[in-house]
């Protein structure tokens, strides 16, 4: 990484008007992964004199500033008692406290980590990211937007149903990236999210319109985890191969679904 | 560029790079108890305190401390001669490598975690690797040492 400049704006409209200015000038989240980019920069923005930083609820919504660090949504109570808790499970488990005292919700979104275990438990609630220059995004929209766009990320908002969750990391050491992660939730509808794959995030939507659709019995759980498992595709790098996670995945998918409709039988 | 800062609380002006890390602005100022480990933000032991949280100097830039409190060990000495004692005594140490940031990452959990139970103390060190000891020891001294306190 090679810096060249850096600085502070007092605002919004300032951060923006200098990130547009260069290609190679960009927004400063946390700065925990920014070594392993070997791209040549410009300007480092640094946000933090702007705030984006507060959680808050709202009846039917909770906002997360976008410089919020991921410590700070691991012990909030309002993200604790949000969907079985499984933002909080996700952000307890990556890495250690240190990085998660720097590492920024928005830095990780816009960095679009495919090893992330941030976007698999944001994709099974109803999420939309905020931009100060494009506005209002789905999460699923920007999810399947080529890159990311160049904007600044304000704040990320969760729109609130009244749903159960489940999540699993698989890791093969506390510090490591996951091998596979695995949310799966219920409101009106069942969704189910496989990140790590190591592809970034997808939604499984075959084996959601297969189970919405269905007497929930053990051999629809069963034919369910399949679908997915046939739908999503996974593969090998360094940390497991494509056949462990093939069945890593139809698993989790099942323990998963069996969870969130454990409390209805 | 300048960049003014406390350290252990006395005020510091020093002129940083845009690429400058907060590690080597340290150990180039001869804090040299902050340890160069991973330098990719996973070992743990260059960890300090940033305004009394832990986070890994390997990953900060410097360019980013205006008016920022950085702790080293230097400015816990009497907390850290404390754990110390009771690391000894359970043979938690071995190269004393990791020593300074695990002080840091305890203290940080004794003023953030009210009567931490050993899930607590377990989850908070997750990120501190020790590559001697393993961390039985060292899990029975930090109990102790934060029962003390």
């Amino acid at each position: 990484m090679l810096l060249k400049h850096y600085c502070k704006p007092k605002d919004l409209n300032e951060a923006y008007l200098v990130l547009i200015e260069d290609e190679k000038n960009f927004i400063l989240g946390g700065g925990a992964w920014l070594k392993l980019t070997h791209k040549e920069l410009n300007t480092a923005i640094d946000l933090s004199a702007i705030g984006l930083n507060e959680i808050i609820e709202t009846p039917s919504t909770i906002e997360i500033g976008a410089m919020s660090s991921l410590r700070q949504i691991e012990t909030s109570n309002i993200i604790k008692n949000y969907c079985g808790g499984i933002l909080h499970d996700a952000m307890h488990h990556i890495m250690g406290m240190n990085i998660r005292n720097l590492a920024t919700i928005g830095g990780s979104i816009m960095g679009k980590y495919s090893f992330s275990d941030i976007f698999t438990p944001l994709l099974v609630m109803d999420v939309s990211l905020i931009f100060h220059h494009l506005g209002q995004m789905p999460l699923h929209d920007f999810m399947a937007y080529r890159g990311v766009p160049k904007d600044i990320l304000t704040k990320i908002i969760i729109h609130k149903e009244n749903s159960k969750g489940y999540f699993k990391t698989v890791k093969k050491t506390a510090l490591d990236f996951a091998v596979l992660n695995i949310a799966v939730s219920k409101s009106d509808n069942i969704k189910i999210a496989i990140g790590a794959r190591p592809g970034i995030a997808l939604r499984a939507e075959k084996a959601e319109a297969y189970i919405n659709n269905q007497d929930i019995t053990d051999n629809v759980i069963d034919e369910a985890a399949k679908i997915a498992q046939e739908e999503i595709k996974v593969s090998s790098n360094s940390r497991a191969g494509k056949e462990y996670r093939h069945k890593l995945l139809n698993i989790y998918v099942k323990r998963g679904l069996m969870e969130v409709l454990h409390h209805e039988s | 560029m300048k960049v003014n800062f406390t350290l252990n609380n006395q005020p510091e002006s020093w002129e940083v790079n845009p690429n400058e890390y907060l590690l080597e602005s340290l150990r180039s100022h001869d804090i040299l108890s902050v340890k160069s480990g991973c330098d990719t933000t996973s070992c743990g032991v260059c960890t300090i305190l940033l305004n009394g949280k832990p986070v890994p100097s390997c990953s900060v830039l410097s360019i980013t401390l205006e008016g920022a409190h950085i702790t080293t060990i230097e400015g816990i000495t009497e907390d850290a001669k404390k754990l110390a004692e009771h690391m000894g005594h359970h043979g938690a140490d071995q190269c004393g490598y990791c020593n300074p940031s695990l002080a840091l990452s305890v203290y940080a959990l004794k003023h953030e975690i009210k009567n931490p139970t050993e899930q607590d103390i377990s989850s908070y060190l997750v990120g501190n690797l020790c590559r001697c000891t393993g961390y039985k020891g060292q899990e029975e001294a930090i109990k102790l040492y934060l029962e003390e306190e």
